[in-house]
């Protein structure tokens, strides 16, 4: 170890009094000006990306004819393509983005697990046996689909919180028993498809453990807005608590936080939240888990500034995959897990990179 | 302020920890906890900073019930530095020091931006640690003995009026566990530590607590603690005790074990 001047007689640094922390935070007002700015741009320019040719300019039109203002409306046509398929789609796409990239990151806070995810906690299987229970075992006139896909969700998670047990003492038994109860979901997944196994189930199960956002609809945007809006207000109130976590449990509590209590409304929140996305999307892979990380490289690890800048880079990057997924190949569609992959693991390992060299 | 403990005791899986200690710790000076290694220096600790509720008994903080105050109030008296926080979070120096103001945060401003009083508590407690100019260093580039010094910064800019250390020399080299008790020593509150070792404890503590399978067996100054007896029977070594010229005892020790007539060691 290199020995250091003693404590007294180290020289004065270079800040002085005031203005630490302001390099870094200016970066970090910057990044997050930079995001709402290029979010609604993208917004925009997704939505005339498609087969039928459309500028940015009829694109505002549509908008703004149905906002009531006085413009001439596109042909009939043309509005529809805008307002009723491509406008839902594209704002879903950012709003579960966002929504999951929260999740994942105040999941990874809590348990200090760098590989936790939004489905950490038996979510996306929970949601596929919901899904697939509905529609095989003749549920489907009582229930739509994607209720059925909550309703599993809800259920799995309660029986993560059953194993790990009220207390949560320990992290390392939520993340155990998201695992168990995941594999016990999957499996009664399997069995009913098995049992009263069809093409269309088959069809069912792959669309929710990949994720698509082709079924998007304006209910669905403002269900996933209400759950994405919702998450990050609650989260993002509770940021310092979420900061204490970085040291434990018995460090938060050292600093006046109820860790149970924090853990509790914290993981029922995420947990609610991502079952409503996933209910609309299917389980997105690597959003969750990948855009928390790249976030935290450039902003830090302070959840007041991170989980604002999940919300809009999570939204930018999968509004900008599944406007690629339905573009690149068209007219065949990809699924969109497939390139959140795809795109997300060079732009992570660009960030990685970057960073390390800049230490 | 005060800080005293009646009849604590605490057990785990049946086994018994902490087996009913009574103990009153002197204000404003640094108080060194001693013991073996499983006597039970860190439960108790844990049970004076609240972190753990005794099976029986109560800790007194001015008189009044620690388990019954609200954690908050608690954050804003008592601050406590873990044995182990090595952790990879990515922070800076200065991120980790303003978790120390947390407890006097309420409400939405809490969140949404620094508050200039607190960016200036954090850069007095920097300052008194010896870390002055440290802000903008990330956690995860800092040494052992930086972490430990950042910890007591975040600790002290909780403004506590007792400071709980759980071995805070670790892993630290002679130098730095030297700067590190004279900091404590120094400190406007006052401090509970546990130490591994007797002669720095001698050295630095004004007042000394040994513990024995979870009993308090002596407390009171170096002197009156780190005696011949108290070694043998609580550590097991035979030790020739000394007095410094400044009137702290100074300790040289040889095992029991080795201790055989034959043994250069037992001709002294």
């Amino acid at each position: 170890m290199i020995s250091h001047a003693p404590p007294r007689t180290t020289g004065p640094g270079p800040a002085a009094p005031g203005t630490a922390g302001r390099g870094r935070r200016s970066g970090a007002v910057w990044l997050g000006g930079a995001g709402l700015l290029v979010l609604p741009m993208s917004v925009a320019f997704a939505v005339t990306v498609g087969a039928a040719g459309l500028s940015i300019g009829e694109v505002f039109r549509s908008v703004a004819a149905h906002l009531g203002l006085p413009v001439t409306s596109l042909p009939p046509l043309q509005d529809a393509i805008v307002w009723e398929l491509r406008l839902p789609r594209v704002l879903l796409a950012a709003l579960v983005g966002g929504g999951l990239a929260v999740c994942g990151a105040v999941l990874q806070a809590l348990t200090r697990n760098p590989l936790a995810d939004p489905y950490l906690l038996g979510i996306s299987s929970g949601a596929s046996t919901g899904a697939v229970a509905v529609l095989i075992l003749g549920l489907g006139s009582a229930a739509p689909l994607t209720t059925g896909a909550f309703a599993g969700s809800v259920v799995a998670f309660c029986c993560v919180l059953a194993l790990a047990g009220a207390g949560m003492t320990s992290s390392v038994r939520v993340v155990l028993a998201g695992v168990a109860v995941s594999q016990l979901f999957s499996a009664v997944t399997s069995l009913i498809v098995i049992w009263a196994g069809d093409a269309q189930s088959t069809r069912s199960v792959t669309f929710w453990l990949l994720g698509s956002l082709a079924s998007a609809s304006w209910g669905g945007a403002a269900l996933c807005a209400a759950a994405a809006g919702i998450a990050l207000a609650l989260c993002w109130a509770a940021a310092p608590a979420l900061d204490a976590f970085a040291f434990g449990r018995e460090a938060a509590a050292s600093l006046g936080v109820s860790p149970a209590r924090t853990q509790l409304t914290l993981l029922v929140t995420t947990a609610l939240s991502t079952s409503a996305l996933v209910a609309a999307s299917g389980a997105i892979g690597f959003v969750g888990l990948i855009v928390p990380h790249a976030v935290r490289f450039v902003v830090g690890s302070r959840h007041r500034i991170l989980l604002p800048a999940c919300a809009v880079y999570g939204a930018i990057f999968l509004l900008w995959a599944d406007t690629a997924a339905r573009a690149l190949f068209a007219p065949r569609e990809i699924p969109v897990g497939v390139l959140t992959a795809l795109i997300g693991v060079p732009v992570f390992a660009a960030v990685m990179r970057r960073r390390s060299t800049a230490r | 302020m005060s800080l005293d403990a009646h009849d604590l005791t605490w057990s785990a899986n049946g086994t018994p920890i902490i087996d009913g200690i009574t103990l009153s710790i002197p204000q404003g000076r640094l108080t060194g906890l001693l013991g073996p290694n499983g006597s039970g220096k860190s439960t108790l600790l844990r049970l004076l900073a609240g972190l753990l509720r005794p099976r029986t008994g109560t800790v007194l903080l001015d008189g009044r019930r620690l388990s019954a105050l609200p954690r908050r109030e608690v954050a804003r008296r008592l601050a406590v530095v873990a044995q182990e926080t090595s952790t990879d979070v990515d922070m800076t120096v200065t991120d980790v020091v303003l978790l120390g103001r947390i407890p006097y945060r309420t409400g939405l401003a809490r969140v949404s931006r620094d508050d200039p009083d607190d960016v200036l508590e954090a850069e007095k407690a920097l300052t008194w640690c010896g870390l002055a100019g440290w802000g903008e260093r990330r956690w995860s580039t800092l040494s052992g003995g930086e972490r430990q010094r950042v910890n007591i910064a975040r600790a002290l800019a909780q403004r506590p009026t007792e400071l709980l250390l759980d071995e805070p020399t670790n892993h630290l080299d002679i130098h730095h566990q030297l700067d590190l008790l004279r900091m404590l020593a120094d400190a406007p509150t006052t401090v509970i530590a546990s130490l591994h070792d007797l002669n720095l404890a001698a050295q630095y503590c004004d007042h000394l607590l040994l513990m024995e399978s979870g009993r308090l067996v002596a407390s009171g100054p170096p002197a009156q603690v780190l005696t011949e007896q108290w070694m043998e029977r609580v550590y097991r070594v035979r030790a020739t005790v000394s007095m410094l010229p400044d009137g702290r005892p100074h300790l040289r020790y040889t095992s029991l074990d080795a201790a055989s007539p034959a043994s250069p060691a037992a001709t002294r």
